[in-house]
């Protein structure tokens, strides 16, 4: 069931996008050829044009790139005069550090949050937690990142400016330890962003749950505290921020995008600016598909969490 | 003795209307019951008329907004909060209406297990739940996978085995097949009978009369009448309160007139008798004052034309 979906929504993305970026004012044979355009002829032009098939129509060039990429095959990027796919698989794993710290930390942080607020609620700190949450809620990321650099990078001098590693070091001379140096302004901003949403939710969640007739309940069996929160409050608000978690990814690679472009960050996020903006065709439409199959992996893992960790739907299943 | 001791308790709620006006809703006044260890006293009246949040006062579990005046007395000593909490779930135990409120995602035997006080809260739970017909298999269950009887038992042997004084059980019969009614009743009737005290909070006069000693009835937030079981026979001669006898008369297997009318919402209280507007027995005395409860042969009522 789950697959028929996706297999609908890839083809459905993948047809938008290739008519999209048909459409788009990008001349694929002058992005590919640059600055050099200038010594190419109108007859060069259309020899390289019936040489990619740019001269048939739409349908059939979309069956031609989908085939291909269904034979794996994603093409070349211009930019990097890579297979797309070797690009896609490097700029992920810089990516996945960055996104997986992220998501960890703006998880666990923001579920804190909301809990405190909403066992302290109307207090000063429930008020404060509130504020810094619709505050940054509606900050955009690039503003956050910017603001990070400068206090972090360029003031303090605590971390590099950007970059995924430092400059002018070989390759093989990078430790681990440059990484991650280089790793924390981006979590951090990513991650500053990212309580608001688990946090505000957790807190609502969690005042629902204390209003329950199971904790009333609870309470006039004498539970009260950490105790009573413990028992059921924490189960009982789990589930629902687990869940937001996982269905969080896509503002997670919309957040990634811009806090790598700030940070120059060689990611996914950077990757796809580049492409987007070089007209970088097959590097683009294959970042949409590996980025359509990341949020819809992020929503199904969403989905299978729910039918683990809940008995109800797990318990009836048996 | 009284084990549990309500005197004068006024229960209100503070809420806001259009207009942001701060208004009090008084929906429990100037009431006052009394428990007895042995004894089971059934708390009768309509949906509405704040026989739940009796329960909840007594336990001190009323939401924030809830202000109340008035004394509780457990065993000839004041219920403060302080005191409150170190009897909650140890000497005053509440057993709640529905499966609702069992937590969701636990499961029941560890939920029982947690109202234990002391001692090995596992055999004590094993214990319970097989004399309640529970089998092995329940106690992994979750509260969604149990039937409303089984819910019933469960919530029931979450006060049993915390070796509470005092149950007060809050509509434990609605929904219940005849069958499980009988059963219900009579786990509160053999708990009474080993020297506890029981307050059966209920809108089913009939079965309250089944298990009963003593009947309190209610009426829009206050006690109208606390008589014997014995006084419900016949007519109803010996009955108290115009209300009661009403409510008596309601009966299908006695005389099943309905009483015309209904209760008076908590913002419009009458200013005299809070049933003078439907009582057949009303005079213009009646709408000066609310009248005091008073003894009146071996038992309480609130009219002044009572004999």
């Amino acid at each position: 069931m789950k697959s028929v979906r996706m297999v609908t929504l890839l083809v459905a993305i993948c047809l938008i996008s290739f008519l999209l970026v048909k459409n788009s004012p990008i001349d694929p044979i002058q992005a590919y050829i640059g600055a050099d355009m200038l010594k190419v002829g109108p007859e060069q032009r259309e020899k390289i044009a019936e040489y990619w098939g740019l001269d048939e129509p739409v349908i059939v060039q979309f069956f031609n790139w989908g085939s291909a990429v269904l034979a794996g095959d994603l093409g070349t990027s211009m930019i990097y005069r890579q297979p797309v796919i070797e690009v896609i698989g490097e700029r992920f794993f810089n990516s996945l550090a960055l996104m997986l710290s992220a998501w960890l930390l703006s998880g666990v942080v923001g579920f804190v949050m909301g809990v405190v607020a909403a066992m302290k609620k109307g207090t000063w700190i429930d008020r404060i937690i509130k504020w810094y949450c619709f505050t940054l809620a509606s900050t955009p990321t690039f503003w956050m990142g910017l603001l990070v650099l400068m206090v972090f990078a360029v003031w303090l001098g605590w971390f590099p400016i950007g970059m995924g590693v430092p400059a002018g070091v070989l390759a093989e001379d990078v430790t681990l330890m440059d990484r991650i140096q280089h790793l924390i302004l981006p979590v951090l901003t990513l991650s500053i962003l990212g309580v608001a949403n688990v946090a505000l939710h957790t807190r609502q969640k969690l005042i629902d749950v204390m209003a329950s007739d199971y904790v009333l309940f609870a309470r006039a069996r004498g539970e009260k505290g950490f105790v009573l929160f413990w028992r059921h409050g924490l189960r009982n608000v789990a589930l629902p921020a687990i869940t937001l978690q996982f269905a969080a990814f896509s503002e997670l690679f919309g957040g990634a995008v811009l806090a790598e472009q700030v940070f120059s960050y060689p990611g996914l996020g950077q990757a796809t600016v580049e492409a987007g903006l070089r007209g970088d065709v097959p590097l683009l439409l294959g970042l949409v598909i590996f980025s359509t199959i990341f949020v819809f992996v992020g929503n199904l893992l969403a989905d299978l969490s729910y039918r683990v960790l809940d008995p109800r739907t797990r318990e009836v299943r048996k | 003795m009284s084990i549990l001791e309500v005197e004068n308790l006024s229960v209100s709620f503070k809420s806001y209307t259009d207009g942001f006006k701060e208004i009090n809703h008084k929906v429990i006044s100037s009431l006052s019951v009394a428990l007895e260890a042995g004894e089971i006293l059934a708390v009768v009246g309509a949906s509405g008329s704040g026989k739940s949040l009796l329960a909840h006062a007594i336990l001190g579990i009323l939401p924030s907004n809830a202000s109340i005046s008035g004394s509780i007395k457990y065993k000839d000593e004041e219920l403060t909060a302080a005191r409150l909490a170190t009897l909650r779930g140890k000497e005053l135990a509440l057993v709640p209406q529905s499966v609702n409120f069992l937590d969701p995602l636990m499961r029941v035997g560890s939920q029982v297990r947690t109202a234990a006080n002391g001692g090995d809260a596992v055999s004590a739970q094993r214990k319970v739940f097989e004399r309640y017909h529970l089998g092995k298999e329940v106690e992994n269950m979750y509260p969604f996978q149990l039937s409303g009887g089984m819910a019933r038992r469960t919530l029931l042997s979450t006060a049993m085995v915390s070796g509470a004084k005092v149950i007060i059980a809050d509509e434990p019969t609605p929904g219940l097949d005849p069958v499980v009614i009988k059963e219900a009743l009579s786990n509160f009737r053999e708990f009474a009978d080993n020297g506890c005290a029981v307050m059966l909070i209920t809108h089913d006069i009939e079965s309250a009369l089944q298990i009963a000693d003593k009947i309190a009835v209610f009426y829009a937030g206050t006690t109208v009448e606390i008589a014997s079981v014995k006084d419900f026979v016949g007519k109803g001669e010996a009955i108290r309160h115009p209300y009661t006898k009403a409510l008596w008369r309601a009966l299908p297997q006695n005389e099943f007139i309905p009483i015309p009318g209904s209760q008076p919402h908590p913002s419009s209280l009458p200013s005299g008798c809070l049933f003078a507007p439907r009582c057949e027995m009303a005079t213009p005395e009646c709408e000066q004052a609310q009248p005091e409860m008073r003894e009146l042969r071996d038992g309480m009522v609130r009219c002044i034309h009572a004999t």
